[in-house]
């Protein structure tokens, strides 16, 4: 395939989210502008300017006309997709690392960091409507976890919410009261911090990568591990297919590769499993860095990569990728 | 009562009767039909149009168009509106020539992660301890795998790297380590390493010279014959390493000559004799040497 190339961003891409209907992909950067692209030619379509901080992580709503970005200049964004103004800002006490929006893009789950004297935090926030009427006021405040939260997701049916972060321990929170439902199990678990989590399509079971360079697959009601993704290198980044079985990694430092590989294309690649065999299907190389990014069109049929080197690879699949056989 | 014929030719302009018309007048005012050929596989389209010129006289116009095919767009409505929104932030002054949006100069494909002890390994040491035993000396045992008599047992048939079990792999190092000892110490004089018969040789770009050195040309294949064909011909003169048929795109036929590389030259040579002239699927095979000059 030929991957597309968009050099938008200066800075190494943190994060990718493709909108419900797959023509838009929305890219995360340390260089303070989230950018909107075509995902069929990678063309840009606008920048959200507003920011004074690296924008951690994205979402969108489900029709496409919100975007909410989380920021290190600890305020949250909401954006007006088609324009680009910007519709609400949430102040907190430290950097937003993680945000996603409810099924129905009522509420939106946003973690911070620890800062100070500040823990890190979950927070839960009504979204309006009608920007006019958005307030400040959470519905939810969760502490309790040690450490960095990398990532919270809403779980099936808003019920829960599944956190995991630096600790390495996976969280399942009552989403309307706030108790801790769940915990993943210390042992069977990573060992190292969390840096990514990404749900299934049907939001069933989800998919966590860790820096101990391995990828875990659980059940999202459960909490039980159904499978591990063992990889060379630590895993900065995780997605799911939702059209076939196949699970991507992306990651990090080329600490003990010395290959004579391409010196065209970067070496740094994302790794194709098998989701259910958990064996390594291939890779797609090109990266000149480590991937911080990696995020599926919802139609299973391209994917892609945002690198530390500030590229964004867009890959559309040639037909014999949906023929391939262990 | 009088019926009225149908006449096809009371159409015709000209009075003409049609017992009076000459043969190649008669499709004189008829044009053929439009032909379109394609896409084929380059995505080259072509129509072929017939019509009369200012002149009368009938004209053949062929239209070749390439048709190809872009990243599909979303069906989705609102996806399509969204494809005409209008740039804003720091896309509003985008020029053209700004090339943030690059396509890749380089295929980049999904590496297919390489099997451990690949096939190139295996094929090596086997080549080379069938060399050990056929200078070792006749052991009369047939093989299995290959059907051939007195050089190998099955053990170290080199068919196995087709079927790839992880035992057999490990019994034949083991096999070339003994037999280089006894070469060895036979002779007497000090021989090289690499250059010792068994020897570890790096990366089989020998083996894979030696090959085309013993690589057999045939010629006069049927349409139908295939490397499976082939292979199946030229096995029971000894190890195989490569088969080639030279297929013709279009048509999926082949174009009725092809390569068949041994392991061994001798086994190559006794092919040659062997079936050269022999009648395959109808025809008389030719069988020789590929490259003009053979030693």
């Amino acid at each position: 395939m030929r991957p597309i190339l968009m050099k938008g961003h200066e800075r190494p891409l943190t994060f990718l989210k493709y909108n419900r209907d797959g023509d838009l992909l929305f890219s995360c950067a340390k260089d303070h502008t989230p950018t909107v692209w075509f995902a069929d030619n990678g063309e840009r379509l606008g920048t959200y300017r507003g920011h004074n901080g690296a924008v951690w992580c994205c979402d969108v709503s489900r029709d496409s006309v919100r975007l909410i970005t989380g920021s290190a200049d600890q305020t949250v964004k909401l954006w007006n997709v088609k324009t680009g103004a910007q519709l609400y800002t949430f102040n907190f006490g430290s950097p937003a690392r993680s945000v996603d929006f409810s099924v129905g893009d009522k509420l939106a789950v946003i973690t911070t960091d620890p800062f100070m004297e500040l823990t890190s935090a979950i927070h839960v926030k009504r979204i309006a409507r009608d920007p006019t009427e958005q307030t400040e006021e959470s519905v939810l405040v969760i502490k309790g976890p040690q450490g960095r939260i990398n990532r919270a997701v809403w779980g099936p049916l808003n019920r829960t919410i599944i956190s995991a972060g630096e600790d390495a321990v996976i969280r399942i929170w009552d989403s309307e009261t706030g108790k801790l439902l769940m915990e993943s199990d210390k042992d069977s678990g990573h060992k190292k911090t969390i840096t990514s989590l990404s749900k299934s399509a049907d939001g069933s079971h989800f998919l966590t990568g860790s820096l101990d360079k391995s990828a875990q697959l659980w059940d999202a009601r459960t909490l039980t591990r159904i499978k591990t993704y063992v990889t060379e290198r630590p895993v900065n980044a995780v997605a799911m297919s939702p059209l076939l079985d196949h699970v991507v990694l992306g990651g990090g430092q080329d600490a003990s590769a010395v290959t004579t590989t391409d010196h065209r294309a970067g070496k740094f690649e994302a790794k194709f499993y098998d989701k259910i065999l958990q064996e390594e299907i291939g890779g797609v190389k090109g990266h000149f860095g480590p991937l911080n990014a990696l995020a599926f069109n919802p139609d299973g049929k391209s994917f892609s990569s945002g690198g530390e080197d500030g590229y964004v690879r867009l890959h559309h699949f040639d037909p014999d990728y949906f023929n391939i056989k262990i | 009562m009088a019926f009225e014929k149908s006449d096809p030719n009371l159409s015709k302009p000209s009075k003409l009767r049609w017992g009076e018309l000459e043969e190649d007048d008669d499709l004189d005012f008829l044009l053929p039909p439009k032909e379109v050929i394609g896409p084929d596989e380059n995505g080259i389209k072509k129509v072929i149009e017939y019509k009369f010129n200012d002149e009368g006289n009938k004209v053949k116009i062929t239209t070749t168009t390439r048709v190809r095919k872009l990243a599909k767009a979303r069906f989705n409505k609102r996806a399509l509106e969204r494809r005409n929104w209008e740039k804003f932030g720091d896309a509003v002054r985008e020029d053209v020539g700004s090339r943030l949006t690059m396509v890749s100069t380089e295929e980049i494909i999904l590496e297919r992660p390489r099997a451990p002890g690949s096939k190139q390994e295996e094929m090596k040491v086997a080549g080379d301890s069938l060399a050990q035993l056929s200078k070792g000396g006749a052991v009369l045992m047939v093989c299995r795998t290959c059907g051939k008599k007195g050089d190998h047992w099955t053990s170290k048939c080199p068919y196995k790297d087709l079927a790839a079990p992880a035992e057999t792999f490990v019994d034949k190092p083991a096999a070339s380590e003994t037999s280089v000892a006894a070469s060895g110490s036979s002779k007497g004089a000090y021989v090289p390493p690499s250059m010792r018969a068994g020897a570890d040789r790096t990366a089989g770009s020998d083996m894979r010279r030696r090959n085309d050195e013993n690589s057999v040309r045939v010629t006069n294949l049927s349409e139908d014959t295939r490397e499976p064909d082939l292979l199946e011909l030229f096995r029971p003169f000894g190890a195989v390493t490569r088969v080639y048929v030279a297929m013709d795109q279009k048509t999926g036929a082949s174009r009725g000559f092809g390569f068949v590389n041994f392991v061994n030259r001798e086994d190559a040579q006794r092919a040659i004799n062997k079936l050269n002239g022999y009648g395959y699927d109808n025809l008389i095979l030719r069988v020789e040497w590929a490259t003009p000059r053979s030693n």
